[in-house]
């Protein structure tokens, strides 16, 4: 078998003709992450055990794999999700050797579906991060050239589905985790609506933005994962109560005619020339099949990094502030009294883009500064999600690169945080406003390395989207896989 | 002039109540008293990354009828915060509480003073929080029991409207048996279930501004609510005489001492860093919601008394005595459904029962005599079984053994004597002993019909029915 052909539809259709057993799949999954981990760092955690466990109760099961959307599809995850009897360190050594008392409802779903978890993915520490680099443990690399990064800060899913070692994945999407690293490895990657998937067991960065989502090679796979993972959970106060479509079967007869596609001019200038390129091309295939353009403003976007940046800290600082080396994870040797178990353990278990997000959130929330930042933020945010409101009122979706540029070396962006950041600035609006989007593959640059394209939907239609996404996806043809993927 | 003349006390009081749930406030611990530590704890209660908080409908009810049993407005929407800070016992490293937009404000309770006024003292606010756990200390180490974080708590806020030591104990006692009427809390101070700090500052008197305030902690008995205010009202004034200047400051009430002591300074305050909490929506509360907790709401105090003066045709202070509490009001209509004479069970309750209570430190609801039996007891005494003495010394036999009227009667053959047949003889002896004293009724003493009937009672031991016993001697010195 040759894992860099399966999606979900081939895996399925190999266990109908019982071409392998969940077990043979998973050992062979096994097998190529053994063998690519140490070149792409994707995966914190990779438990044969656990895995052949879960395979081998799907191998006397074999009938239901008619009944079972994921029966036996091998899935990763990333460390930020709870997983019962895994690890979750959510890429921080204050987490580190932490083993998930209980299982994300997001994750429970899935094995309920008959999803053999594969293994736990790397990540920028906490999600704060977009490359990866901020792991406690070691870079992600992007299988299209890995002395570049994979983007972040699920930087480990994108790269594990990119490179074959699992059919799908999740990641979680604060600012843009899930589009961008999709974008700059080549795949598809969805941040649902917030609250369309249950945070619950998901390792809290910034609770009114973090979303968990799909990561696919097609947009038919993201569909088939998000309808799985979908609704509400009583463990979750903010995940709504709208009903799941069947989004997969909702692909069907998909078409683009008439669709009026949104596109805001302004955010185009300063995306470099072959991004540019790219974009317009899509644009270009999308209008050819029935698309209607439509010029739309969204002013207050340009405030989004500024706003993101005081409300994620804000919420960050308090949402790590439970790592106190009492209750849970890292406790520093040699303490003398409480106020050293606080500062050794939080000084030596969190990394500096951690502390530095942990500072800046304590400092925008004391008295006296919370009007000036953590409020007016939040009022910015409420203008940004107005206008796309507004926007809504002439288009259907909205398109735009997903990010500025292309998968970029190690170390290149790493010492400047400003220019990192920079890196979301296409995604940030979209996370503030709360919408779905998802980043599809649209070309390479002249390095070979991928491009990707950004589709907006209305709050809760992911529906409409993915099928927009999907017809684009079928015009454009089959994407590449990175060169060295022949397994 | 004396201080307390120059110089006026303006006291707020803070009180948190732990509410009355099956379960904790964000998630489904068991919110029990007792339990062996760390036993009633989840991921959600021990702050596991990863775990969200889900808000106990049943607290926001419980809240709901706090709300109406003060009287305040109740808002549709409110809103949880977080409050963060760092210490052991308390997982997540915030405290989920509400902050700007409290569920409950302007409210007001009326309070009775011992000069027989009363007062009106208002409350600011009522808001939702969640408990901390309990740190333990242990020689040179520490351990946390989190079996309590998490417990559903209303903190409710007064207006800085009492003056006196003796307005703030009555506030709080007034409030407490609000809050158990309401079924809200069981206000159990010595467990921790309602406890009160108190912001206490002096001014001289006829000044507007207020003084310093001080916040004094630990007030967690009602043994010493006045002492411990007075202490403090006496020592900000002495300091004030003596030329010092109040600071900022939160002291802590040391009950073994009798003294409040310094906790920490105004600098060092924590800095809570508020913010709404982004993982739960708004908290609405619709008018048809507040409508059906208002129509299942227990009977209030105020409520019972004005019944129990119309329909039992008490006094006003009976009917105030007999509702100080929910359980002795039921304990009072408890005997009145036996023995259908409320004036009759009112004296038996307030005066043999209840002091009896008193002199042992008993509640009502620690009562030896139950009110069936009471009711059985008063019942003998009305039918004229045994008579209202001889009930005393039964009652006192009750409530010292805690058996029944009945048997005690029949063990001591406490009967009644109601026989003419059996009487006539008595008397006849008693006359026959004594005949100067009936020579002296004969001649016109009708005051020895007394000795006549005392000394027939004394020869029964008391059985025999007076009335009875005072027509038998009538009539045989007459005849």
């Amino acid at each position: 078998m040759q894992l860099k052909e399966f999606t979900i539809e081939r895996v399925i259709a190999g266990y109908r003709k019982q071409e392998f057993s969940p077990s043979e799949l998973a050992t062979s999954y096994l097998d190529a992450i053994e063998e690519q981990n140490g070149r792409l760092g994707a995966f914190l955690q990779v438990d044969r055990d656990l895995v052949l466990a879960q395979a081998a109760a799907l191998d006397s099961r074999r009938q239901e794999v008619n009944k079972l959307p994921l029966f036996g599809v091998p899935i990763a995850i990333k460390d930020n999700f709870l997983v019962k009897n895994w690890q979750a360190t959510a890429g921080s050594k204050i987490l580190k050797g932490y083993v998930s008392p209980y299982t994300a409802t997001c994750v429970e779903k899935l094995e309920s579906a008959g999803a053999i978890i594969i293994g736990k993915t790397n990540l920028d520490e906490f999600a704060m991060g977009s490359s990866t680099e901020n792991s406690a443990y070691f870079p992600a690399k992007n299988p299209w050239d890995t002395s570049r990064v994979t983007g972040g800060s699920s930087g480990g899913s994108a790269s594990a589905v990119a490179a074959a070692l699992a059919v799908g994945s999740l990641g979680s999407d604060t600012g843009g985790s899930i589009r961008q690293p999709a974008r700059l490895c080549g795949i598809v990657g969805l941040k649902p609506t917030y609250g369309r998937v249950s945070r619950y067991g998901i390792i809290a960065f910034a609770s009114s933005l973090d979303q968990v989502g799909p990561f696919g090679r097609t947009v038919q796979d993201v569909a088939s994962l998000l309808e799985v993972i979908s609704g509400y959970d009583r463990n979750d106060a903010t995940s709504s109560r709208a009903i799941v479509p069947h989004y997969s079967d909702h692909l069907k007869g998909a078409t683009l005619k008439n669709v009026r596609v949104g596109i805001a001019r302004d955010w185009l200038e300063g995306v470099d020339g072959e991004v540019r390129k790219s974009f317009d091309e899509a644009v270009k295939l999308m209008i050819k099949d029935g698309a209607k353009i439509v010029d739309i403003s969204l002013p207050h976007s340009r405030y989004a990094l500024s706003t993101y940046y005081i409300i994620a800290p804000c919420e960050a600082s308090s949402n790590l502030a439970r790592y106190d080396g009492i209750h849970s994870g890292f406790r520093a040797e040699g303490v003398t009294d409480l106020d050293s178990v606080y500062f050794k353990s939080r000084g030596q278990g969190f990394g500096a883009e951690v502390k530095l997000r942990i500072m800046l959130g304590t400092y925008a929330l004391s008295a006296g500064y919370y009007d000036a930042f953590y409020g007016k933020a939040n009022e910015v945010r409420k203008l940004i999600q107005q206008d796309f409101l507004t926007a809504y009122e002439d288009c259907d979706c909205i398109v735009m690169p997903t990010s500025p540029s292309t998968a970029f070396k190690f170390g290149e962006k790493a010492a400047d945080p400003i220019k990192m950041y920079t890196s979301d600035i296409c995604t940030l609006p979209v996370s503030l406003a709360g919408l779905p989007a998802l980043s599809v593959p649209c070309g390479l640059d002249s390095q070979g390395l991928p491009i990707g394209l950004q589709f907006i939907g209305k709050h809760f239609e992911e529906s409409h989207l993915l099928k927009v996404a999907h017809k684009y996806e079928l015009e454009r043809g089959e994407f590449p896989l990175p060169a060295g993927v022949d397994y | 002039m004396s201080l307390s003349e120059k110089y006026e006390a303006v006291i707020g009081l803070e009180v948190h109540a732990q509410l009355l749930t099956e379960s904790k406030m964000f998630c489904g611990c068991r919110n029990a008293y007792g339990a062996p530590p760390n036993t009633q704890m989840c991921p959600v209660c021990t702050g596991q990354p990863g775990t969200l908080p889900v808000i106990n409908q049943f607290a926001v009810e419980l809240g709901v009828r706090a709300a109406l049993a003060i009287k305040a407005e109740i808002h549709h929407e409110s809103v949880f915060s977080r409050k963060n800070y760092f210490y052991p016992d308390l997982p997540k490293g915030y405290q989920i509480s509400q902050y700007e937009r409290p569920f409950c404000t302007r409210g007001k309770i009326l309070i009775s003073l011992g000069d027989g006024s009363e007062k009106e003292i208002g409350i600011t606010r009522i808001h939702f929080e969640e408990d901390a756990g309990k740190n333990l200390h242990k020689g040179d180490h520490t351990q946390v029991d989190l079996n309590r974080a998490g417990v559903p708590l209303i903190e409710i806020v007064s207006e800085p409207d009492m003056r006196t030591a003796e307005e703030a104990g009555q506030y709080l006692r007034t409030l407490r048996t609000l809050l158990r009427y309401a079924n809200v809390t069981d206000g159990d101070m010595e467990k921790g279930n309602f406890r009160c700090d108190a912001n206490i500052s002096v001014r001289p008197r006829g000044q507007k501004e207020f003084g310093t305030k001080v916040e004094l902690k630990n007030i967690n008995s009602f043994r010493f609510v006045e002492k411990a205010v007075e202490y403090e009202i006496d020592r900000q004034i002495r300091a004030i005489e003596g030329g010092e200047t109040i600071v900022q400051q939160t002291r802590g009430w040391n009950s073994a001492k009798n003294v409040s002591e310094v906790m920490r300074e105004k600098e060092d305050a924590h800095d809570y860093r508020y913010f709404p909490e982004p993982d739960l929506a708004p908290l609405q509360i619709s008018d048809k919601w507040i409508g059906e907790i208002k129509n299942e709401l227990p009977e209030l105090p105020d409520q019972k008394k004005s019944r129990f003066e119309s329909s039992y045709g008490l006094s006003g202070y009976d009917a105030g005595v007999l509702t100080a509490s929910r359980d002795l009001a039921n304990y009072f209509e408890g005997v009145v459904d036996v023995c259908k004479d409320a004036k009759t069970s009112a004296n038996w309750v307030m005066n043999e029962l209840l002091g009896r209570l008193n002199a042992v430190g008993k509640d009502i609801v620690e009562t030896p005599v139950s009110a069936m039996e009471l009711a059985n007891l008063i019942s003998k005494v009305q039918s004229g079984a045994i008579s209202g003495k001889i009930g005393k010394t039964v009652f006192e036999e009750m409530f010292e053994t805690g058996k029944t009227a009945e048997s005690i009667i029949e063990a001591q053959g406490l009967k009644q004597i109601s026989d003419p047949s059996a009487l006539e003889p008595v008397v006849r002896k008693v006359m026959e002993a004594n005949p100067g004293q009936v020579a002296g009724y004969k001649a016109g003493k009708v005051k020895l019909l007394g000795f006549f009937v005392g000394q027939v009672m004394k020869e029964t031991k008391g059985q025999a029915n007076p009335g009875l016993v005072n027509d038998i001697v009538k009539k045989l010195l007459d005849s």
